[in-house]
């Protein structure tokens, strides 16, 4: 969630009351944003830091947050934003050529005209453009914002695409003038700027909008030109918006006008631009700022909401949410909602619904517990299997253990003298190499555990019960899991016939007896287990065992193994002691 | 083992003569007797072990007497020797009868402590370059005060230990003596004493007349019990699934690490651009490369049907308790995954949608799972064949690919239930979640609306901590979209809750812990896991 930081003063002000810090937090607690924290006293002037919403992109200023808790309290009216064209009736026109859809096809614009920036409306200005950047605009992938002094630059406009050696102009705060590829070479090591290069990098073409004289603008989504930068003494902004995204382009055009026109000296217009845009069928006027009308069942709103309001009382709240809403007269339930082109957020009359039941306080609604006719209490079966291990082994005098799921590749093969059998997960972008694959053996965890509790009393014993994951190409997530119970001896001596023990006592448990391999053929209803020597690089030849499982009526199959570590593994693991392990699939016994 | 508790024989020797047997013949002889007089070279420790082997058989009585004694340093030791300092320095200068100020003898810091104190006392005087005496005899009174401490280990003006301790000629030690006298069962001899009840003192009657070491109710019982114990989270965990079993909750099957982007996101409403799904929050899956198209999944549903049968009575002829079960209709998967598909890109079901081209790759990707509610949305949809009111829950871990700190682990668990039903209402979503939550006794919940992707409207759930004395965020809920609802066929009518915690976070703040690796990993201290008390989350 952004958090944006504004002056507490200056805010307190424009709310037209002091609040003190409770009284704050609970408005926000209401409305539905969160006070994260209150420089007083470590900084000046003190800032309210404030936590929004990820999809209030209305809300990343100060002039919206303002504005939306205004006339939540009913301080205000929604503004109504208009288009007011020059005087002449002569739009400004954006030609768009047909190569910009090679790299960046969409753009918006808008005028801000006779605009008074004062310092802290200027750096709102920008800070919302980056925080724009970094949220909606997805790290200017989706979309890019210029804003220039549209007094250094003359209309008409063209947004084109060109190869980048064909670019040349003087960036933002650069004397110097660069080419496309230059640029990207100047600032590969910006630490500001590098992580959007690689948006055009590769392209043949780069975007690049020019005036009437060849003078650039900007080259989006990189960096403006350094002539026409906008400054305190900016009094008409020229805003250009680029996007791969259709939806977004205009969301951010709309936030970026109704926040700021709010400064021009006829507060709310704002001076639409032609763009051209004929080869995809974009040709328009931007912004359009006509609210989106839609209609909202008050039977939905007061039925989820659990009231019973008159819909002049549901247009009254919804009014607190910035809606203009007014009960249909051709409808009984209808109620007409314009939303105003600052919420974007609303998709559907569920988001009406939401806004009607905040003005009207959430802890205010009737609490009451749902009558439900569903009730079958019911436990996973493989949990239930589970958990009869799990209390088996701890009534054995066994400790539970939670080891992580994610371990490293060789955690999981090299450090068990195994080698890779292809069945692991592999994860693509894990942060470090303690993250490399989904565990397939309970074992590393056990074992770190041990190599983490070493100043622990021995003999230890642990065990687990819980899920390790393969690849199974019939699936549809093309893996599986499966329930695993684990357990370790760890002492003075290796302790095999202690996990031996422990495998008895837990099939003795799951009513298996101990048989032989004879007598498993020939009785084939008998269901018990026997155990084989086993050839296996994890454990100390001649000490290890694999556990062979016979249901009734069905065919013996190898469930797992047991034995004593080879002093290799025990060595990976740095303990100095042995251990003996055991480890076998319990799914089978589902 | 046979013997190690039997009967104890008189205390071993130690030295040349038992202490206790000591103490014994000191308390037959005197009514009194003070252990740091008569036996002023055994260790205390010493003295008290053999006090408490009588008394505890009630052989002798004792008290302790604490009192502080005042002990010569070395260099107090010193001037009871040789005369103090200034004395030193006032007879050197008398038998010379005159002495340079350079001279040698006044050279070492203790002389010219002496010289100092020799003028104040005005015992000698400064006649030009040189030292002269001013009396022919003196009286050397700090060696008299420390004369008296030497011999009594204590002043004789109690005022004077500040300076002389500051000083550093004395110091003071803590002493400890113990007052003994004879007790109710006196005896001049320790009796051979059982400590156990064996099974041959109970065939042979010895029991009758044998006499049972005392035992000593101060001290705990035997510690190594061969104890097992269940991981603490896990027993939270179990605590929360006893809540859910109360409620008539079925637990959903979430043996599924590895998801796909449908059903963790997209099936979500979670939009393909959504910060949620950057590499730099989810985990994704490098192999296997890529997903299969979304269907049904026999082993989630063989657990389902499983725990849906054991709850059903066919001959159960009373009222349903249930509304009657429809003929089950065909889960149509390519038709869901259209209107997924549909209600991102171009909007439906009442919704405008996000409007953006929607990629077929992005549900075809593999994640590790950043939450149970990709399985949840498995049920829902699979509700859709024959819906009805249902209460699922689950506890699982969950995968974010976040970088590890004291309150992040790139694996975690979480709580979540979901409830389906008719006509349910926001205001009944928070009186279940003041019910739910009052089993683990938190009351007071407060409501914050907040954002979700796939809820709508979103609650973040709060509750007064008493020990913070602030309201704490314990969970998030809410109402699921209609957009992913609608999108699986489920009837408008039918509306559900959904809300979730961790099981970290409820279980570190109930029992102090701030670190999260000290109750999820390989971190975790074993003694932690042995020691850690029943889990009863009802009780404060």
């Amino acid at each position: 969630m952004p958090t944006i930081g504004v002056n507490k003063a200056e805010l307190y002000k424009e709310l037209g009351k002091e609040y003190t810090r409770d009284d704050f937090d609970e408005l926000c607690f209401e409305f539905g944003i969160e006070l994260d924290e209150d420089t007083t006293g470590t900084e000046e002037p003190p800032q309210l830091k404030i936590e929004i919403p990820a999809n209030r992109y209305d809300m990343l200023c100060f002039e919206g947050i303002a504005m939306n808790l205004n006339v939540f309290l009913g301080r205000q009216s929604m503004p109504n934003y208009t288009l007011k064209p020059p005087s002449n009736g002569q739009l400004l026109t954006v030609t768009v050529s047909e190569d910009t859809a090679k790299i960046r096809q969409y753009f918006s614009c808008a005028v801000l005209r006779n605009i008074k920036f004062t310092k802290a409306r200027y750096e709102s200005f920008i800070a919302l453009q980056d925080k724009l950047h970094q949220n909606l605009a997805r790290q200017r992938t989706l979309v890019a914002i210029g804003t220039h002094d549209l007094d250094t630059i003359e209309g008409p406009f063209t947004y084109e695409a060109l190869p980048p050696d064909e670019i040349k102009f003087a960036p933002l705060n650069q004397t110097k003038e660069m080419t496309g590829t230059q640029m990207m070479e100047f600032y590969e090591k910006d630490k500001h700027l590098s992580r959007y290069l690689p948006i055009i990098r590769s392209s043949p073409v780069y975007p690049i909008i020019y005036d009437k004289n060849r003078t650039v603008l900007s080259m989006p989504p990189i960096i403006n030109s350094n002539h026409s930068k906008i400054t305190l003494d900016t009094k008409n902004v020229f805003i250009d918006i680029t996007a791969t995204d259709k939806t977004k382009l205009e969301i951010v055009n709309h936030i970026i006008v109704t926040m700021f026109s709010q400064y021009c000296e006829e507060p709310f217009t704002v001076e639409p631009v032609k763009i051209i845009s004929d080869h995809n069928g974009e040709t328009r006027e931007t912004p359009d700022l006509t609210p989106r009308s839609t209609q909202a069942s008050a039977a939905y709103i007061n039925s989820v909401c659990g009231l019973s309001e008159s819909r002049q009382t549901l247009c009254d709240l919804l009014k607190k949410m910035c809606y203009h809403a007014k009960p249909s007269t051709t409808d009984e339930d209808i109620l007409d909602v314009d939303i105003p082109v600052t919420r974007a957020d609303v998709l559907h009359q569920a988001d009406i619904m939401e806004d009607a039941a905040i003005a009207y306080g959430f802890n205010n609604l009737p609490r009451h517990f749902p009558t439900t006719q569903a009730a079958t209490a019911a436990a996973l079966p493989i949990n239930k299997l589970a958990d009869i291990v799990r209390l088996e082994s701890a009534m054995a005098g066994w400790a539970e253990v939670m080891p992580l799921i994610l371990c490293s590749h060789d955690e999981n093969y090299a450090w068990l003298n195994k080698s890779d059998d292809g069945k692991a997960v592999r994860l693509a972008n894990p942060k470090t190499a303690e993250y490399q694959i989904v565990r397939t053996s309970l074992l590393p965890g056990l074992l770190k555990t041990i190599r983490e509790n070493r100043r622990h009393a021995v003999p230890m014993k642990i065990f687990e019960v819980s899920d390790v994951a393969f690849k199974d190409a019939k699936a549809e997530r093309r893996s599986r899991n499966e329930r695993h119970f684990a357990a370790c001896w760890y002492g003075k001596s290796a302790g095999f016939e202690q996990v031996h023990g422990l495998l008895d006592r837990i099939m003795l448990m799951l009513k298996s007896a101990f048989i032989t391999r004879e007598d498993g053929l020939k009785d084939p209803a008998v269901q018990g287990y026997w155990i084989e020597e086993v050839d296996d690089s994890t454990y100390l030849p001649g000490h290890a065992a694999a556990i062979y499982l016979q249901l009734a009526g069905g065919k013996a199959q190898q469930i797992g193994t047991f034995g004593m570590l080879h002093p290799t593994v025990l060595k990976h693991f740095e303990l100095p002691f042995p251990a003996s392990t055991l480890e076998l699939n319990v799914e089978v016994f589902l | 083992m046979p013997g190690t508790r039997g009967p104890v024989p008189v205390p071993v020797q130690n030295g040349d003569r038992d202490l206790t047997l000591q103490i014994l013949e000191a308390v037959d002889e005197n009514a009194s007797v003070k252990t740091s007089e008569t036996f002023p070279n055994a260790s205390q420790t010493e003295v008290k072990a053999a006090l408490d082997r009588l008394a505890s058989r009630q052989m002798i009585e004792y008290e302790t007497d604490d009192s502080e004694e005042v002990v010569l340093t070395g260099e107090g030791q010193q001037i009871v020797d040789e005369g103090s300092h200034e004395f030193k320095v006032w007879d050197a200068v008398r038998k010379a009868g005159r002495m340079s100020l350079k001279d040698q003898a006044l050279a070492t810091p203790s002389a010219k402590v002496g010289q100092g104190n020799a003028f104040k006392l005005k015992w000698i005087k400064k006649d030009g370059d040189s030292l002269i005496p001013l009396t022919d005899s003196v009286t050397d009174t700090t060696r008299e005060v420390l004369q008296y401490v030497a011999e009594h280990r204590a002043l004789q003006n109690p005022r004077d230990l500040k300076d002389l301790r500051k000083r550093t000629l004395v110091t003071t030690q803590k002493i400890i003596t113990y007052d003994a006298r004879k007790g109710p069962r006196w005896a001049r001899d320790i009796p051979v004493e059982v400590t156990d009840l064996t099974a041959d003192m109970l065939a042979d009657g010895s029991w009758k007349t044998a006499n049972f070491k005392p035992y000593n109710f101060k001290a705990l019982g035997e510690q190594s019990q061969g104890v097992g114990a269940l991981h603490p989270l896990n027993k939270v965990r179990e605590e929360f699934r006893k809540i859910f079993f109360n409620l008539g909750f079925t637990e959903m099957p979430t043996g599924r690490f590895v998801d796909t982007g449908f059903w963790n996101f997209d099936a979500l409403f979670v939009p393909q651009q959504h910060p949620a799904r950057d590499m730099q929050d989810t985990f994704y899956v490098s192999d296997p490369p890529e997903a299969g198209p979304p269907g049904p999944d026999p082993e989630a549903d063989a657990a389902l049907n499983a725990m849906e049968e054991e709850d059903r009575d066919e001959e159960d002829s009373d009222p349903p308790t249930r509304p009657t079960q429809q003929p089950t209709k065909h889960l149509d998967y390519a038709q869901y995954y259209a209107n997924v598909r549909a209600t991102h890109q171009d909007g439906a079901f009442g919704s405008i949608g996000y409007r953006y081209p929607y990629n077929d790759a992005e549900p075809r990707r593999l994640v590790l799972r950043t939450h149970t509610t990709a399985v949840s949305t498995y049920c829902l949809h699979r509700l859709a064949a024959n819906p009805r009111p249902a209460k699922y829950f689950s506890i699982d871990r969950v995968f974010r690919n976040e970088t590890v700190d004291a309150t992040h682990l790139a694996e975690f668990h979480q709580v979540e239930g979901v409830i389906a039903d008719y006509g349910l209402t926001l205001g009944g979503l928070q009186g279940f979640l003041r019910r739910f939550f009052k089993k683990m006794g938190l009351v007071g919940l407060k409501f914050k609306p907040a954002y979700n992707p796939y809820t709508e409207p979103s609650m973040e759930v709060f509750a007064y901590h008493r020990g913070l004395g602030k309201l704490v965020e314990i969970g998030n809920s809410g109402m699921f979209r209609p957009e992913m609802l609608l999108a699986m066929g489920l009837p408008e009518d039918l509306r559900v809750y959904g809300f979730g915690l961790s099981l970290e976070r409820p279980t570190m703040i109930k029992y102090g812990v701030n670190n999260i690796r000290e109750l999820l990993g390989h971190k975790v201290d074993l003694g932690f896991i042995e020691g850690n008390a029943a889990v009863r989350l009802d009780k404060a």
